[in-house]
């Protein structure tokens, strides 16, 4: 069943997730040790980590745990929190081919972070889905290994390593979302706002009080519905985006 | 009540599940809605640039290396654009800054 564009897709995601795997590897690194301040072992945070795939979405899942929070709460706090995926998911669904065996519709949410999820949007046409699985593979073993060994090995690594890794993801989305901006002035103009108000949204008074996650989806929903009124893509069919 | 902590891991892992793939499920058929096609288009560069700054120029213990970071990825995006590049070059000028610094 797999042809030779599926085994190509395939290999190229493995090799685009190295970056994104030793950029998570610094940050679940960070999360293994937080999991181990609150007393969870290597095996719980592993499995929170390999079934999660959220930075952010387990921060606070250890908050929750170690407050020994009521399932009501679990559930709400994580919708809140990771509801950027949401978004997310709603704009991937729209890269894929309505030929796409169903199967699909339920690997492809697995492998919905904010790295996968801005790599398999920028393929031009169609996703085909085997892109982000190579991805995944690749960059789950680092998030879920970091984890592990962040509980069992807590401040062994150096800071400067940890240092430079840590801006590994913010390099992988400038390459995502520069290479259009320098093509369409409208994105790069997009681009620009959003950062800029990102900018003023950390340190203008109130607004700072809003957590990382929600300011993500507020933003997104504020200036990309005003972009799309100001300036709505004219392609009928999906083969032309390159998003 | 409290659940124990792997019911808790199962219960939190399987909401994110969720909020992944309900999207997947609703939109089955390509969206014709000029508007709403426009928005979710407009979405990833919006969210991968708010998420992007000022987050990179925090993310060091050295403000300075972080803007470093910053302006070499721009350049590194602008010129060459590709991912393992641009992403490893962030790192290395974090490396050499904190040389410096």
């Amino acid at each position: 069943m797999t042809s030779n564009a599926d085994l190509h897709w395939f290999a190229r995601g493995l090799r685009d997730g190295i970056p994104i795997c030793m950029g998570y590897f610094a940050v679940s690194f960070a999360l293994g040790i937080t999991a181990r301040g609150i007393g969870m072992n290597a095996l719980q945070a592993g499995l929170m980590s390999l079934g999660m795939v959220a930075s952010a979405g387990e921060f606070a899942a250890i908050v929750l745990i170690q407050s020994a929070a009521g399932i009501f709460e679990m559930i709400t706090t994580c919708i809140v929190v990771n509801l950027r995926y949401f978004l997310m998911s709603c704009s991937l669904s729209q890269k894929l081919s309505p030929d796409l065996p169903f199967i699909h519709r339920f690997l492809l949410p697995y492998c919905i972070t904010d790295e996968i999820f801005g790599l398999s949007s920028a393929v031009p046409g169609y996703l085909n889905p085997r892109y982000s699985y190579g991805m995944t593979i690749v960059s789950v073993a680092g998030w879920t290994t970091g984890t592990v060994l962040g509980v069992l090995l807590g401040n062994i690594m150096p800071g400067w390593a940890v240092n430079a890794l840590s801006v590994s993801l913010y390099g992988m989305f400038l390459a995502i979302i520069i290479p259009p901006a320098r093509k369409d002035s409208f994105i790069a103009g997009l681009v620009l706002i959003s950062m800029v108000t990102s900018g003023l949204f950390s340190i203008l008074p109130v607004l700072r009080e809003i957590s990382g996650g929600f300011k993500v989806i507020i933003l997104t929903l504020l200036i990309a519905s005003g972009a799309a009124f100001i300036h709505p893509i004219d392609t009928g069919a999906n083969d032309g985006d390159e998003a | 009540m409290n659940p124990g902590i792997y019911l808790s891991l199962l219960i939190m892992c399987l909401t994110v599940y969720c909020i992944r793939m309900l999207p997947f499920l609703v939109f089955r058929k390509e969206i014709t809605n000029v508007w709403l096609r426009s928005f979710l288009y407009y979405v990833p560069y919006v969210t991968l640039a708010v998420m992007t700054f000022p987050a990179i120029v925090m993310a060091t213990d050295n403000i300075w290396s972080g803007i470093a970071a910053l302006v070499v990825g721009l350049l590194a995006a602008w010129f060459k654009g590709d991912l393992f590049f641009v992403a490893v070059s962030c790192c290395a000028t974090v490396f050499v800054t904190g040389l410096i610094f």
